[in-house]
């Protein structure tokens, strides 16, 4: 793999600057364009277009604090904020929100709990950027609840898992049609939880500033995790003594994991703003639920032994992101990095079911067979009727 | 329907008159005292729906303060809630006690009291609220009740009932669920208010629903004579409806002529169809014991 030019330094130059060329003219262009205000241009038709984002809503005892980003192309001024329809004091970082900039809003307000709220943000142009609080609650203070997400994440995450992989035992005595079966039902769950986080994921996105990037982050999110996650199975299958199905097991749990620090961010930042009671139902449905997931990772390995510590590991790297996930969910609502997490478990799976899929093959070598398709279908009904609780 | 456990009754709070306590002032004018207290208190407002009202003593409306022109008036207001309140009374009185935030005696924190003390005038009907902002939530929560001043020469004889036209926003949405005259919707269609054949009738009607515009009062079979506010003692208009807005209200002198029940309403249909609607029920004129 030799190249023309590489043995002469001065051509090399040469290919050099003529690859930065263009690069350069744009540079000059723009500037250019810049300095005389764009020639050939008018403004603007018609008045500038405001478009503001509430990214945060904090409660506290007397007030609402509001983290607003401006998702569109102008500056924005605020200059006034009513409340319920009744204007009220307010505090700001900088009235002046540049684009894609955010500002913080403190507004002082006897907010009553459990009432509904709505903020209207007054521009400079008379604009109104309504806000909406369906029910106000106390904000909890994120420093106060690390260890109460800790054990969230615990309860929905860690111990549910762990117990879904004491099915082994059972799985080494039944026999391989059973196992070609169950990898079938794994599939089946697998494929609801990429579908359930891409939904959750578009949800999420759109409620964010659209400048940012919206939806299109779960795309970038789950290309970017199928692509690395590719890469990490082709690196691990060039090397010498690894098992099949230990590298199988370990790309499951790591899929599962992604999608666990997906929905650990949304339980957190539910609890953060209020919208989820943590009930016994909600974690005894997200636990049962998630034990689904335990079965998915240790059905690779019936076959082949695998010590306890391998075990826990690999319950760790499914189970432990939802107690990271719930952390960032309360401490930090911003909708594209949470679009962009969901999206990293959907790319995730996705590559896991293609790793999975081969070992539903029967003895002719058929994938979808009427085995393997009860097996998809009842993990997918399997994973929608447990989900049902939550 | 449990009005016992909200512990008032639209059936007799329509005739509950609060005169307060009365001393003599060493000037020989009569000093009348009474006691609010702000507190939350959870009001069921129709079969099975709560409401976290905010009341003066426990009930919505809060009692109806009866005085008498020239008296002399001295009202103490306990704060027992979680938020700053005040008692602002319509009628003739010195700014610093106007109940109003910033002015004279201004707010009442929680956990303070307040007394607020002026003359009894003009004579008429009036209302009372609290004055504190966000001011329509504070009066839609309930903080609200009539101020009767009677005239010094007594108005005639009659059989006289008290009408708060209130309504609720039970979601919160700044448009209420629920209207009534005194607090619980349709409670008059079930107990309809008891009135006699040929005998005077006097209604003390106020208006305090809060997000809607306009609130009107509307009687079936019959006429009455419109006093508005009270403050004159000759009638404006001979009516079957009156309209009023916030904060507006007015006397009403009705005789029944005939037996029976007569419907009385919001001719808002809306309104009377979420609850404002009610019947008097005109029974036989009693004999006479010989």
């Amino acid at each position: 793999m030799t190249r023309h030019t590489s043995g002469r330094g001065g051509s090399r130059l040469k290919t050099w600057l003529l690859g930065l060329l263009p690069l350069a003219i744009v540079a000059l262009a723009a500037l250019g364009f810049a300095v005389l205000d764009g020639p050939g241009l008018t403004e603007r038709n018609g008045p500038p277009a405001e478009e503001l984002v509430v990214e945060r809503t904090t409660l506290a005892a007397g007030s609402i604090e509001l983290v607003v980003r401006n998702a569109g192309p102008d500056p924005v001024t605020l200059a006034q904020v009513a409340v319920n329809d009744a204007f009220a004091d307010f505090r700001i970082g900088e009235p002046v929100i540049g684009r894609l900039g955010s500002t913080s809003v403190r507004i002082t307000y006897p907010w009553v709990d459990g009432e509904a709220y709505e903020v209207a943000l007054l521009t400079s142009t008379g604009g109104v950027v309504g806000h909406e609080i369906p029910v106000a609650v106390l904000t909890p203070d994120p420093s106060g609840f690390i260890g109460l997400m800790a054990l969230l994440g615990t309860y929905v995450g860690v111990i549910p898992v762990a117990i879904g992989m004491l099915w082994l035992p059972w799985l080494r005595r039944v026999p391989p049609g059973w196992i070609r079966t169950l990898m079938a039902l794994t599939i089946g769950l697998l494929a609801w939880l990429a579908i359930d986080a891409a939904l959750e994921g578009m949800e999420v996105a759109n409620e964010g500033a659209g400048a940012l990037g919206g939806a299109g982050l779960v795309g970038i999110g789950a290309i970017a995790a199928y692509l690395v996650l590719s890469g990490v199975q082709a690196w691990m299958t060039g090397r010498p003594g690894q098992q099949g199905g230990h590298r199988l097991a370990l790309l499951v749990a790591v899929g599962i994991g992604l999608h666990n620090l997906g929905e650990g961010l949304a339980i957190g930042s539910a609890y953060a703003v209020g919208a989820l009671a943590l009930g016994a139902t909600l974690v005894v449905g997200f636990a049962i639920h998630n034990t689904t997931e335990g079965l998915a990772i240790v059905a690779p390995v019936s076959e082949e032994r695998v010590s306890a510590l391998r075990l826990s590991l690999l319950g760790l790297v499914a189970g432990g992101p939802a107690i990271l996930g719930a952390w960032l969910g309360a401490a930090t609502t911003q909708p594209a990095l949470a679009a962009l997490l969901l999206g990293l478990g959907v790319g995730a799976i996705a590559q896991v079911i293609l790793q999975i899929a081969p070992s539903m093959r029967d003895g002719s070598g058929r994938l979808l067979h009427p085995l393997s398709i009860t097996g998809i279908l009842t993990g997918m009904l399997l994973m929608y009727a447990t989900g049902l609780l939550t | 329907m449990d009005n016992s456990r909200n512990g008032f009754h639209p059936a007799t709070l329509i005739r509950d008159f609060d005169q307060g306590k009365t001393s003599r002032l060493s000037d020989g004018r009569i000093l009348r005292e009474w006691t609010l207290v702000a507190q939350e208190k959870e009001i069921e407002v129709a079969p099975g729906v709560t409401f976290p009202a905010w009341a003066y003593n426990g009930r919505v409306p809060g009692p109806t303060l009866r005085a008498t022109e020239g008296e002399r008036l001295r009202i103490t207001l306990v704060n027992h809630s979680a938020h700053a309140h005040t008692i602002h009374f319509h009628g003739l009185h010195a700014a610093a006690v106007d109940g109003t935030a910033g002015v004279g005696l201004g707010l009442v924190q929680p956990g303070e009291q307040t007394v607020y003390e002026f003359d009894a005038e003009p004579y008429g009907l009036h209302l009372y609220h609290c004055h504190v902002t966000p001011l329509a939530h504070h009066i839609a929560k309930g903080l609200y009740g009539v101020f009767l001043i009677d005239p010094k020469e007594a108005r005639p004889e009659a059989d006289e009932l008290v009408m708060v036209m209130n309504g609720f926003d039970t979601n919160f949405d700044r448009a209420n669920e629920l209207y009534a005259v005194n607090t619980i919707p349709f409670v008059y269609m079930s107990e309809p208010v008891k009135v006699t054949v040929g005998e005077p009738v006097r209604i003390y009607l106020v208006n305090v629903l809060e997000y809607d515009l306009v609130n009107s009062f509307h009687v079936h079979g019959n006429f009455f004579d419109w006093y508005p506010t009270g403050t004159s003692k000759k009638p404006v208009e001979h009516t079957d409806t009156v309209m009023l807005c916030q904060g507006q209200r007015g006397i009403l002198e009705i005789t029944f002529p005939r037996e029976g029940r007569f419907m009385f309403h919001a001719h808002q249909s809306e309104f009377a169809e979420l609850g404002w609607m009610g019947f008097f029920e005109a029974g036989p004129r009693k004999e006479p014991v010989t």
